[in-house]
């Protein structure tokens, strides 16, 4: 007699029931849909039946429309629709409303909510991009320093002890030089307590007195912490302004970012607004034209004055004091000089950079202002075959216009040269500016066609490899067979169920993992059956040779799957992006095989041959 | 009942290990020297460069393309197709100036001035220190899981057990290299899972045999062990036979339907399935034996205490 206890039947039709409900909306698939926000604010009614009523006009079906979790979401039937309803909607409500290329689940909406989704596609199944960025820490540490530099002048000249010069040494510590000893110990008393992350050091070069401002291990560390967390703000603000769903942007190791942007089509544009390192600087204009001539021939310069050059290369000092940079702003949006009709950004500035900047214009009203465009590149090359990074800055005045007015939080900058650079540059602004330069030290992008032809091949093979062991295994093993074959199935059903609660991502070696977890999986149905046969051949009666058969592959069929466990937990570990994908299914596929091909074919076994007293002939 | 090996076979496997150790030492020799000559076609995952695959409307002409990237200073690049001739893969070592990841942006704007109606299908670009940094990653992955299953072998089982199990891995692992060489497999990521998978099924094999043997072992008091090894390979020889049948009928599935880029995969993983099952069957238990395993290293200490009592 074989029979499971009540309680084992009803674990198996439980798990049964759990599996097929997380994996129905898989069956329900996606639809093509469009996601709205409204910058800085929530989503709202009107504009949705805004943007409906134009793609009405426009002769596009949509499906369905309304608000899922603060973003408006409208389905359609087809990409193609999709498609040309992207650019309908952008036109109909405008720039404040970010529109976005998405797939929204087409399972009803209980079942969403009982937080049953369809698995979550990696990029080589549903097209976009990867990139994984790596931060210029060096970059990062020279910047922060001469920011201190910039404030260490500040608090000099309130407390009046003069200095000849202060500079950011090689990159990593401040160098301010005296006239005399007696002005340096001042200084160091003066700013010894502002600045706790930096050591100061007295020093003596050329017998001129010096002292230096290091960062501590530890401030080099916040600093280190502070240029990702607020790089990875800024790519976030970033990706939301080129509208992607769903994107991935995550730290990883000490100084890299990750950054996914699935279904993303203009990759050249993501990968120019993602790793610009664009900002503005407004500074007062030193001297007169002739000035400027003199200095760009004699090489001499006054000594709080720098010279920069236009675009057409002609060059302009500056004085050295900032009147404003481009953190202090706050909002930017493109369009044109009323006046010019040229492409204008128009900026709005925080609190204290709207004082400061009131301040100055108000003193300066006559005179000139310059904005000057920064912007950091790195180039990678091959110096003896072995890359070298070469940074170079970019720093251009963009527009030197006369202060008419007192400025206030709000103007406008012009000389820009077309309406699509002003708008990148609006953006830009608006996104914030990254605390340090970043390098793309790795992409993979996949196109939508062959995302969609990576899901078709995983779907076939999974679909062969299946029939081929079914078949076998049918014929092989007759009903014993059939239980395997159930049970092989249902394991599939709970690999696709389980991928779908963890919202694990599915990559095209993890459908490769699901096939090969197919025939791994039988190993143990095949072991059992092995071992009945040979127990029915060594003279026990059928229902003793199923228990025993069962009982006695047990061991065995655990430290087995442990091995091939081992390897694949390992590989997650281990592994990266496309090697993660395939350990995950093949985790689950061999964990569910354990419980599917002892419990679920046991269950079988029990419930055709279970309860017959005189069986003296089993099919296997 | 349809059996694949007859279950009353009694073929005397140890006797003639000699053989399956000349034909092992032939296709290491072979492996060893393809892999010390030709070496192995590293991937881009792990050279670091650029990847670009291309869609054409019609078949594409390789020439032209490769005519027009030389024009416009990419002389390096590979053009070949991948998977039909309808799409194209071009393959670039790592820049020697400028921008790197603009590379890939150039050539197809270059192939647009050739065809307008191409498409892009896949960029892959990696950077030299990433490069470097997978496959120092890859290489402490088959350390890890190497040591891993040693030690959860001479756990379970027994040292020497272990000991025969990982050198019939390694016998299976230089192989698999030797295949992936001679046959010029682009050795990448995913061909890297599938070679850290296939340790892991070849161990699986080599466990379901020694499982058997040390049952044997204690069942069976009579006998040597050269007898009752091959006894317990006799038994299992179905379930070895029939598991690798059914492994290998699901990555043939991927390698008919999988498309191009599990290609290289698929194709590891058949020939690793067909390796590991020799290998568990001859290598791993001859090795064991030859390492000298004798019945009372697999013996309970309490059944060790019984033979002391019982003995004259």
């Amino acid at each position: 007699m074989n029979r499971y206890p009540w309680w084992k039947n009803l674990l198996i039709v439980l798990v049964l029931f759990f599996a097929l409900f997380y994996a129905l909306p898989n069956i329900y698939g996606e639809n093509p849909a469009l996601q709205i926000s409204k910058r800085n604010a929530v989503m709202d009614q009107a504009a949705i039946d805004k943007a409906v009523t134009a793609l009405k006009a426009a002769n596009i079906t949509v499906k369905s429309a309304g608000i899922e979790d603060k973003d408006g979401l409208i389905q359609f039937d087809s990409t193609d629709a999709q498609l040309k309803a992207v650019n309908v909607v952008r036109e109909a409500l405008g720039e404040d409303y970010p529109v976005a290329l998405n797939l929204a689940p087409a399972a009803p909406r209980w079942m969403l909510n009982l937080g049953a989704k369809p698995m979550y596609l990696g990029l080589d199944l549903r097209g976009g991009v990867h990139f994984l960025m790596q931060i210029d820490m060096q970059a990062a540490i020279k910047t922060a320093l001469e920011r201190r530099v910039d404030g260490m002048r500040g608090d000099l000249r309130e407390a009046n002890i003069r200095y000849i010069s202060a500079d950011v040494d090689n990159g990593t510590q401040i160098a301010l030089r005296f006239p005399d000893a007696a002005a340096r110990d001042a200084a160091i008393t003066a700013l010894t307590g502002k600045y706790p992350e930096l050591v100061f050091a007295k020093d003596e070069r050329n017998a001129q007195p010096y002292f230096t401002a290091q960062f501590t291990d530890a401030g080099a560390l916040a600093e280190r912490k502070a240029a990702v967390d607020q790089n990875i703000t800024t790519l976030r603000n970033r990706v939301n302004e080129l509208g992607v769903a769903e994107p991935l942007i995550q730290q990883q190791g000490d100084d890299r970012i990750v950054v996914e942007l699935p279904g993303i089509q203009d990759t050249v544009r993501a990968k120019e607004i993602i790793g610009a390192t664009a900002t503005l600087e407004f500074r007062l204009v030193s001297g007169t034209p002739t000035d400027w001539m003199d200095a760009q021939q004699s090489g001499r310069t006054p000594p709080d004055a720098r010279l920069y050059h236009e675009k057409n290369g002609q060059p302009v000092l500056l004085k050295r004091q900032v009147i404003v940079t481009g953190d202090r702003i706050t909002g930017a949006s493109s369009g044109f000089d009323q006046r010019s009709g040229s492409p204008a950004v128009f900026v709005n500035l925080d609190g204290q950079g709207a004082r400061r900047m009131a301040d100055i214009t108000g003193q300066n009203i006559g005179k000139q202002m310059g904005v000057v465009f920064i912007e950091h590149r790195s180039e990678t090359k091959m110096v003896n075959d072995k890359p070298v990074k070469e940074k170079k800055v970019i720093e251009q005045v963009i527009n030197v216009a006369t202060i008419q007015d007192q400025l206030a939080n709000r103007f406008q900058i012009t000389g820009l040269d077309s309406p699509n650079e002003a708008r990148d540059l609006a953006l830009l602004l608006r996104a914030g500016a990254l605390r340090a330069p970043m390098d793309i030290v790795e992409e993979r992008t996949v196109g939508p066609s062959l995302g969609a032809q990576n899901i078709q091949a995983g779907v076939n093979a999974s679909i062969l490899g299946f029939a081929l062991v079914a078949v076998f295994m049918l014929f092989y093993y007759r009903v014993f067979g059939v239980t395997a074959v159930v049970a092989l199935g249902v394991n599939l059903v709970l690999i696709v169920a389980v991928l779908s609660l963890l919202q694990a991502t599915l990559t095209l070696p993890g459908i490769a993992g699901m096939v090969l977890t197919l025939g791994i999986a039988v190993d143990a149905n095949v072991l059992i059956n092995e071992r009945i046969r040979e127990e029915l051949r060594n003279g026990l009666t059928p229902q003793a040779a199923i228990k025993a058969g069962y009982e006695r592959a047990f061991a065995t069929i655990i430290d087995s799957h442990i091995t091939t466990l081992l390897a694949a937990v390992v590989l997650f570990g281990l592994g990266a992006g496309p090697v993660k994908g395939f350990a995950v299914t093949l985790i689950i596929g061999i964990s569910a095989s354990l419980f599917t091909a002892i419990m679920v074919t046991r269950a079988l076994v029990n419930l055709i041959y279970g309860r017959r007293l005189r069986l003296t002939h089993i099919s296997i | 009942m349809l059996n694949l090996f007859p279950y009353d076979a009694k073929v005397d496997f140890f006797g003639k290990r000699y053989y399956a150790y000349a034909l092992s030492l032939v296709l290491l020799v072979v492996s060893i020297v393809s892999l010390s000559t030709k070496g192995i076609n590293m991937g881009l995952d792990f050279t670091g460069g650029v990847v670009i695959e291309v869609g054409y409307s019609k078949a594409a002409d390789l020439e032209a393309i490769r005519a027009v990237l030389k024009k416009n200073e990419f002389p390096e690049a590979v053009v070949q197709y991948f998977g039909s001739s309808e799409s194209v893969m071009i393959r670039l070592p790592p820049a020697k100036t400028g921008n790197q990841n603009q590379l890939a942006d150039h050539v197809l704007s270059v192939l647009k001035t050739e065809d307008a109606g191409v498409t892009m299908r896949r960029v892959e670009y990696v950077g030299p220190a990433v490069g470097k940094e997978l496959f120092n990653s890859g290489g402490l992955a088959m350390l890890v899981v190497l040591a891993g299953l040693l030690i959860f072998v001479s756990l379970r089982y027994q040292l020497k057990m272990a000991t025969g199990a990982v050198l019939t891995l390694s016998h299976d692992l230089i192989m698999v290299f030797g295949f992936i060489s001679i046959t010029g497999i682009e050795f990448n990521l995913t061909v890297l899972a599938a070679y850290l998978a296939l340790a892991g099924y070849s161990i699986n094999d080599m466990i379901v045999v020694f499982d058997r043997m040390r049952e044997n072992f204690r069942k069976i008091r009579k006998g040597s062990e050269i007898e009752i090894m091959n006894i317990s390979v006799n038994q299992t020889m179905s379930r070895t036979v029939i598991t690798a049948l059914t492994t290998f009928l699901s990555v043939l599935a991927l390698y008919v339907f999988g498309g191009e880029s599990l290609h290289g995969f698929a194709l590891t993983l058949l020939v690793g399935i067909v390796l590991g099952t020799f290998s568990s069957i001859y290598v791993a238990s001859s090795l064991s034996l030859d390492l000298g395993l004798k019945r009372r290293d697999l013996l309970k200490i309490t059944d060790k205490e019984k033979l002391v009592d019982h003995a004259p």
